[in-house]
């Protein structure tokens, strides 16, 4: 499957004003790319989410979007505290986000769910201490 | 109704540049994650949440407006991106639900 497209972004560290800026960038060149809608909003929602994630729990990270004729593939790579139990971290519902962070409306507990139910392959690489990639798979 | 109708209105008033999409539906909710991932695209979409996520969450979304329901707002830098990324942003002094109730019975 040949790679059309390759796209990176840092997303920095506890700056809640700047989260959408690469879901924003990656929703405008599916669209110039002419990506069915359908698709484009499931990238845009997994990567956002993934973007806030970064920010509350990860001190920022590297994000890497690489589109390619039947799917698009989105790696968010950080080095933050890892996640100490995934199946918990995976319900609906389950937060560990700080009150500030529910106060602008997130922390629900939605972010992972929110990313599974969107991609059509995610996996979640986990370590303690040195930080988590998750890579979530898209058709298109 | 287009977003544009809702200038008819006196209890919305509009805070950044209005539009000609066709509203499809309404939706409500206060909580990004979950507007997030159910907010369907074209609807008019009612909350009390104003900080600069729910502009994210509206881009990413492609609801066709904002409504800030309870005397909510927006300061001027967050009406300035709104413009800028092309998000119609209405405020009132409704309730969420009498907000909606409004929008919903014009549709």
């Amino acid at each position: 499957m040949a790679e059309l497209m390759e796209l990176n972004y840092t997303v920095s560290n506890e700056d809640f004003t700047r989260a959408g800026e690469a879901s924003s960038d990656v929703k405008k060149k599916l669209k110039q790319l002419g990506v069915s809608p359908d698709a484009i909003r499931k990238v845009a929602i997994a990567l956002y989410e993934g973007e806030i994630n970064m920010i509350i729990h990860a001190y920022g990270g590297k994000i890497k979007v690489t589109i390619s004729e039947d799917a698009i593939t989105l790696i968010l790579a950080d080095k933050g505290p890892g996640i100490a139990d995934i199946e918990k971290a995976m319900q609906a519902g389950y937060s560990t986000a700080p009150d500030k962070v529910r106060s602008l409306g997130f922390g629900a507990g939605m972010g992972l769910p929110n990313m599974k139910k969107n991609s059509d392959q995610m996996d979640i690489k986990t370590e303690l201490g040195v930080g988590t990639t998750v890579t979530m798979v898209i058709n298109i | 109704m287009k977003v544009s109708d809702l200038n008819k209105f006196d209890e919305f008033s509009l805070l950044s540049d209005d539009k000609d999409t066709e509203i499809t539906g309404v939706f409500c909710c206060d909580l990004l994650s979950i507007a997030m991932g159910k907010a369907p695209s074209g609807s008019a979409w009612v909350t009390v949440m104003a900080n600069v996520n729910t502009l994210a969450v509206a881009s990413l979304t492609d609801v066709a407006c904002i409504i800030l329901a309870e005397g909510t707002t927006f300061d001027s830098t967050l009406i300035d991106k709104a413009k800028e990324e092309g998000i119609a942003v209405y405020k009132t002094d409704l309730p969420i639900f009498d907000a909606a109730l409004l929008v919903k019975n014009s549709l």
